[in-house]
């Protein structure tokens, strides 16, 4: 068993409208000093027997394909093998 | 001329894409997003609504649908498909389309009356327009602000590519003011306004959304 994490970001050229929604909520509550709020995803996904050189390629095809759209995002896979 | 309207879980649009056809004279045929075919149609049209409950991103999932891998291979074989709305998104998710469409600038969900210019009238789906006609026809979205990077904007600028472009009011912080864009070859068309919400005095605002389904019969009358 392996866990891998998967981190989606909008690109930083890409307006995001929630993470300044955050912000703002963040100013009305009181909290000061914070310049800036982007949101993203996570995906924790937990997959079979080691992480191959194959199984690798193939995340990061999952990561890139489905749950990231290159077009506007960006991705940073982590394994975390398990013990 | 047969044009068939795809139906996938959470689309809200299909039953008034199929009017839409009917009005302007062609045979609506019912496809399942389920169902790898499509049914011997002459087109295809992406219906609006919220497929897979937008979950990942607005299109994301759909892309994987059966029935699409159909469409994608037919519309790189020349078939007209249009995609409004979601179907837009839908497009975009399956590289038929470049860009994205981002949520609303302004955060909010928009509905309302939007004025358009119809940019480009040399696509299966606008030739009944004039090239800078006004049109007016209901837009309603949350995620409709449609983005690209410099290189493919001027790309799509120069090759005459933005089909409708919005006037007056900028409703969603859509790059360039672009709710529509077209393919090189022109058979693919995604929109982000609904002019299948425009096709009848009784329930629209205008009647100016048949064009985009006058064009596809008349294109293939033609073709």
């Amino acid at each position: 068993m392996a866990r891998v994490v998967v981190d989606v970001m909008l690109k930083p050229e890409i307006l995001d409208p929630q993470g300044r929604a955050v912000q703002g909520a963040l100013g009305r509550l009181g909290f000061t000093g914070v310049t800036d709020v982007r949101q993203g995803k996570q995906f924790v996904i937990e997959v079979e027997g080691e992480i191959t050189d194959e199984r690798r390629e193939q995340l990061h095809a999952i990561a890139g394909e489905l749950l990231c759209n290159p077009v506007i995002e960006d991705f940073i896979l982590i394994v975390e093998e398990d013990q | 001329m047969r044009i068939g309207v795809v139906t996938f879980p959470g689309s809200l649009d299909d039953r008034d894409a199929a009017r839409a056809v009917r009005l302007a004279g062609g045979e609506a045929v019912a496809l399942w997003h389920g169902d790898a075919d499509l049914k011997k149609v002459d087109a295809v049209i992406l219906p609006g609504g919220f497929s897979y409950g937008d979950y990942l991103r607005c299109g994301a999932i759909s892309r994987f649908a059966p029935v699409m891998a159909e469409v994608v291979a037919a519309a790189n074989g020349g078939l007209p498909v249009l995609g409004i709305c979601n179907g837009f998104q839908i497009l975009c998710e399956s590289h038929l389309l470049p860009g994205a469409l981002t949520r609303n600038e302004h955060m909010h969900f928009i509905c309302r009356d939007q004025k358009l210019r119809i940019e480009d009238n040399t696509s299966a789906w606008t030739s009944s327009y004039d090239a800078g006609q006004e049109i007016v026809v209901p837009l309603k979205n949350g995620e409709g602000c449609f983005v690209a990077d410099t290189a493919v904007l001027d790309e799509l600028e120069g090759e005459g590519r933005v089909i409708a472009r919005y006037l007056d009011v900028n409703p969603n912080g859509s790059l360039r003011d672009i709710a529509g864009i077209r393919n090189k070859r022109g058979n693919v068309v995604g929109l982000m306004p609904h002019p299948e919400h425009a096709v009848e005095e009784l329930t629209g605002p205008t009647i100016d959304g048949l064009g985009f389904f006058t064009s596809v019969l008349t294109s293939m009358v033609n073709s």
